[in-house]
């Protein structure tokens, strides 16, 4: 059988979401007997290549640079699962929503800040006044909440993808699980 | 109080009137009072006194005339003549063609079709009588409804008038009023309630409002023959803090029929007794709502409840309660007056009577009008309205307040009653309706109506309190030019879910203009989707065409 | 509110193509899980006046016009009732997506987490993902209190305080203010918690509360479970008396 081919990329999230699907421990052999990992923080890969079959996407919209991917990864992509609470809610970025940037970089980097108070400008992509939920952005096929989601859920996740199937995830995982 | 000394004061009041061979009558309600029509009166009654013609010719205070639009009017009587956007300095003239030729350049052809296809019985008085003054309301046949009901008919005898006259309910739902005024009157309690509401919330809406400025005694009429016809005897008028001149009116009217002794302990010398008191509500619209309203006279914050029950069985402090709209009491005298056959001869199969409906938008004759139900909104429109001013194009007609539908030009022949308003997607709502011409964006209206509804809805049911916002966030959206196709099926889906599952009629209502505009006027939601226009060139979208 | 107590009679209808049978001062809420048939709830709380407010209840009875709430419509002899049919699901998943998207709830980061009414909601009708756009609006935290906090960011105005408070408390200490989705839960006439005179600390309105928005202080992520075996309890013994 033909391994599909499966990326991940995380966006404005705390790369929980992969920890937890490093967590799926020795089953990870047998995912990676039907899947091809061809991008993502796990592997070394610089470009987001064409004809992905899945992706799982961590992390909330929260800048410029996450948009852009976004649109470039939905459009690489036949099936995008949004991974994780900060995809699908935008969770813990999102809890910066109602406060202006200027107020939150004053916070962050200069109120907070034992040396060097000054707030980076050079080469940082820039912040959206809110940062939001993937399919606010783009289409999303699954949607696969929890913070993380569990390991086993993921595992359920991926076994039903490669079967060709659309996971029905009803009771399996919930808003912070 | 006896029915002779009722008749000797409309017999002394009649005499007063013949003696004067014309009379003036300044249009006093809000309309016209607010063009200066107060400062008119005392003009013309210091001209009159200047030439010393007070035994002959009388100026006096009336309500409303209709024609809002061109106030301040004048009726002189009994010649039949109507002047228009009448100044102080046009006193000297109207004077002096009394009993002449009428002064051209204001007077206001009273033939035309603004006056002629009208049919008076809720605004019979209006324009004739002084509504500060019980006597002329009894000189023009006042309280002798009341005196019948009490004195010559039992309470089953006069519900059955009201049922057989087909009165529905004029607040908006259009209930059988016969058929409420049972259902309390077989409710068991020995203490019961009548509630007038004169919440009338909905943005444009002045009928209640001209009906208690002009007539406030034909309301209290109506409300004592409901109180003794259902076993109440106490009663609530509750109406809105924003209308000062109809409470300072009402609390007049109260105080002179009290000493007059037709409200209060052992009217006309029977054990009935009635008891009203008024109620200002702080201008929330959802306390129009009969629940909500209860609540809010027990000193609650005032949000409606599920019902059953409905407040005929459990309402003011849990007691059955008749609640009944301010025009549906007004309509009561006259059915006993003349009959319910009469009454029934108006109107159509299932909407009996007449309908008070405030004109307003872009239409050149806006002001406050009656007709019998049936009649085409073409003919309110174009006749009575007198078309659309500037010779614009005629594009819709809103209807029923900020929950009803628009109703567009191929449906204008429809009749006016409370089954075809339905049909057509709108409702019959208090009688507010609003013309639009071309310069209307219907994503814009739609997006006004939600507005208002989000912000006056109450907050206690989740699909009302947030579906609004979320409705108006979409509405927002599409009419900056930032929306989708896939907005509008979110919008749609919103509409139904808002409409089948919210508590009370607000919720279940709101949609109504947005579901109305999508489907007649689609084109215009996509042209600002697709385009990125408004063809109205109202909504302002960036880079647009404008 | 009460309602007059007329003598009940059994009654016998059909709820889902089961028949069952019920007390006519009993809801259909009350007679469905006495059969164990699964309804929705969120405003409704046993001991508790009925409020109407959340509709998640609805269902559809045959003949009327309308859905009705279950937790407020008194059982009738031959009514058929459907509590599960698609548009019905279709719209309680609407209305819980609509309080998702209301206020800030941040799951992962809140004291009720695991224990929230509203999180076990959305797992048991399937919502995964909420379609209408957050409103993020700011909320405050009243943490003026000694031993609670009133966190707004998690509240879904469901009324439970504000009748637990009155009802059964006797101390009306909360109600609520504003119109629309500006509404919210206050402390007397909008007082800090912890300066309020009427306020007894019972904590009743904590433990009523469906979700984090009024937790006990001291209480961490997902710490906070709430004990309302009270409820019932002190309901049939003021029937009693
Ligand atoms: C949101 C809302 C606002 C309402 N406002 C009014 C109002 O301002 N005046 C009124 O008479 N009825 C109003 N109603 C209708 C009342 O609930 C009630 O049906 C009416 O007063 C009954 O009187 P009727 O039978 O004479 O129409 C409103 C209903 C709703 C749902
Ligand atoms: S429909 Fe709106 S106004 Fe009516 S109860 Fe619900 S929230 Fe309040
Ligand atoms: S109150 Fe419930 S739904 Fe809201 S954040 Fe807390 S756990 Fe989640
Ligand atoms: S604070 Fe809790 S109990 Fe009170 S209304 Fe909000 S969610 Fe309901
Ligand atoms: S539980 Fe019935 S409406 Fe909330």
């Amino acid at each position: 059988m033909e391994k599909i081919k499966f990326a991940t990329i995380w966006l404005d999230g705390c790369s929980g979401c992969h920890m937890s699907l490093l967590d799926i421990d020795e089953r990870l052999l047998e995912v990676f007997s039907k899947v091809e990992l061809v991008y993502g923080p796990l592997v070394d890969f610089k470009e987001f290549p064409r004809g992905v079959d899945v992706t799982f996407v961590e992390g909330a919209i929260s800048s410029n640079e996450d948009e852009e991917k976004i649109l470039e990864i939905r459009n690489k992509t036949k099936i995008l699962v949004s991974f994780g609470d900060c995809a699908v809610t935008s969770n813990i970025p999102g809890m910066r929503n109602y406060c202006k940037i200027k107020d939150i970089m004053q916070r962050a980097y200069i109120e907070n800040a034992d040396i060097k108070d000054k707030t980076p400008n050079i080469g940082i992509p820039h912040l959206m006044p809110q940062s939001r939920p993937i399919h606010e952005f783009v289409t999303v096929d699954v949607f696969l909440p929890g913070c993380p989601p569990p390991a086993d859920v993921i595992y359920y996740t991926i076994s039903e993808l490669v079967e060709g199937r659309i996971p029905d995830l009803t009771g399996r995982t919930r808003f912070g699980q | 109080m006896t029915y002779e000394e009722l008749l000797e004061i409309a017999k002394i009041e009649n005499e007063k009137k013949a003696q004067y061979v014309h009379t003036i009558n300044v249009c006093v309600a809000a309309g016209c009072m607010s063009c200066g029509s107060q400062e008119l009166l005392d003009a013309f009654r210091r001209e009159i006194e200047k030439r010393g013609i007070e035994n002959w010719c009388k100026a006096k205070g009336v309500g409303c005339l209709g024609l809002c639009t061109a106030g301040p009017l004048i009726a002189i009587e009994p010649d039949g003549i109507i002047y228009k956007a009448v100044k102080p300095s046009d006193v000297h003239d109207v004077i002096d063609a009394l009993g002449g030729e009428p002064v051209k350049r204001i007077l206001c052809p009273s033939d035309m079709s603004f006056f002629t296809k009208q049919q008076k019985i809720v605004l019979e008085n209006f324009g004739k009588i002084d509504p500060e003054r019980i006597d002329e309301y009894i000189a023009s046949g006042g309280y002798q409804s009341l005196y019948l009901a009490l004195r010559e008919m039992s309470p089953s005898m006069v519900i059955d008038q009201i049922v057989k006259s087909g009165l529905r309910g004029r607040g908006g739902g259009g209930y059988p009023t016969g058929l409420k005024w049972t259902t309390v009157m077989k409710a068991s309690g020995s203490q019961k309630y009548v509630i007038c509401n004169a919440d009338e919330g909905d943005p444009g809406a002045f009928m209640d409002r001209s009906v208690l400025e002009s007539d406030p005694h034909r309301v209290l009429e109506g409300m004592a023959i409901a109180g003794y016809a259902v076993g109440a005897d106490k009663a609530f008028i509750y109406v809105r803090a924003e209308y000062p001149l109809a409470i300072k009116r009402l609390r007049k009217a109260i105080a002179q029929a009290e000493h007059l002794g037709v409200l209060g302990r052992g009217i006309f010398n029977t054990p009935f007794n009635f008891d009203i008191k008024l109620r200002l509500g702080a201008g929330a619209f959802v306390c129009g709502e009969e629940t909500a309203l209860i609540s809010s006279i027990e000193g609650n914050r005032g949000t409606p409840r599920p019902r059953p029950p409905y407040p005929a069985e459990y309402g003011l402090w849990g007691c059955p309660t008749l609640i009944n709209n301010v025009e549906t009491f007004a309509n009561v005298p006259a059915i006993l007056r003349n009959g319910s056959q009469w009454y029934s001869s108006f109107g159509t199969e299932k909407s009996k009577g007449t309908k008070v409906f405030a004109l307003a938008g872009r239409i050149k004759n806006t002001g406050l009008i009656e007709v019998a139900m049936g009649t085409t909104l073409r003919e309110i429109v174009f006749d009575i309205g007198g078309g659309i001013p500037d010779g614009s194009k005629f594009k819709a007609v809103q209807t029923g307040g900020p929950s009803g539908g628009c109703i567009t030009e191929a449906f204008l022949d429809q009749p006016v009653d409370y089954e075809s308003l339905a049909k057509l997607g709108s409702i019959m709502g208090s009688g507010g309706m609003i013309v639009m011409d071309d310069t209307s964006c219907m994503v814009d209206v739609a997006k006004f109506f939600v507005e208002f509804c989000m912000t006056e809805s109450c907050g206690k049911c989740v699909p009302c309190r947030d579906g609004s916002a979320q409705m108006h966030y979409l509405l927002d959206k599409i009419s900056r030019g930032h929306g989708n196709t896939n907005d509008l099926h979110s919008l749609e889906k919103l509409c139904e879910l808002v409409k089948n599952t919210s508590l009370c009629g607000l919720g279940m209502t709101m949609p109504n203009p947005v579901i109305s505009t999508m489907h007649y006027f689609r084109d215009e939601y996509l042209a600002h989707i697709h385009d990125k226009t408004c063809p109205a060139g109202v909504c302002n979208i960036k880079g647009g065409r404008k | 509110m009460m309602i007059a107590k007329k003598i009940s009679q059994i009654q016998t209808l059909i709820i889902d193509g089961k028949e069952v049978g019920g007390r006519s001062d009993e809801t259909i809420l009350q007679v469905a899980r006495e059969n164990d048939i699964f309804i929705p709830t969120l405003c409704h709380l046993d001991g508790l006046s009925e409020y109407g407010g959340c509709r998640l209840c609805i269902v559809h009875v045959k003949g009327l016009p309308r859905l009705v709430p279950s937790c407020t419509t008194l059982v009738r002899e031959g009514m058929e009732v459907t509590t599960n049919s698609e548009d019905i699901i279709e719209y309680r998943k609407g209305i819980l997506s609509l309080l998702f998207a209301e206020r800030n709830h941040v799951c992962s980061v809140c004291v009720s987490n695991g224990h929230c009414e509203l999180q076990w909601l959305a797992l048991k009708l399937g919502i995964t993902h909420v379609e209408f756009p957050y409103i993020y609006p700011k909320m405050p935290v009243d943490a003026t209190h000694d031993r609670f906090i009133a966190d707004h960011n998690r509240c879904v105005l469901c009324g439970r305080c504000v009748r637990v408070c009155h009802e059964v408390e006797g101390a009306h200490t909360k109600d609520v203010m504003g119109r629309g989705i500006t509404s919210r839960v206050i402390t007397d006439l909008m007082n800090n918690w912890g300066e309020s005179n009427t306020c007894t600390g019972c904590g009743k309105c904590v433990h009523v509360c469906p979700t984090g928005a009024l937790s006990e202080k001291g209480k961490s992520v997902a710490e906070m479970e709430k004990r309302r075996q009270f409820l019932p309890y002190l309901k049939r013994m003021r029937e009693r008396s």
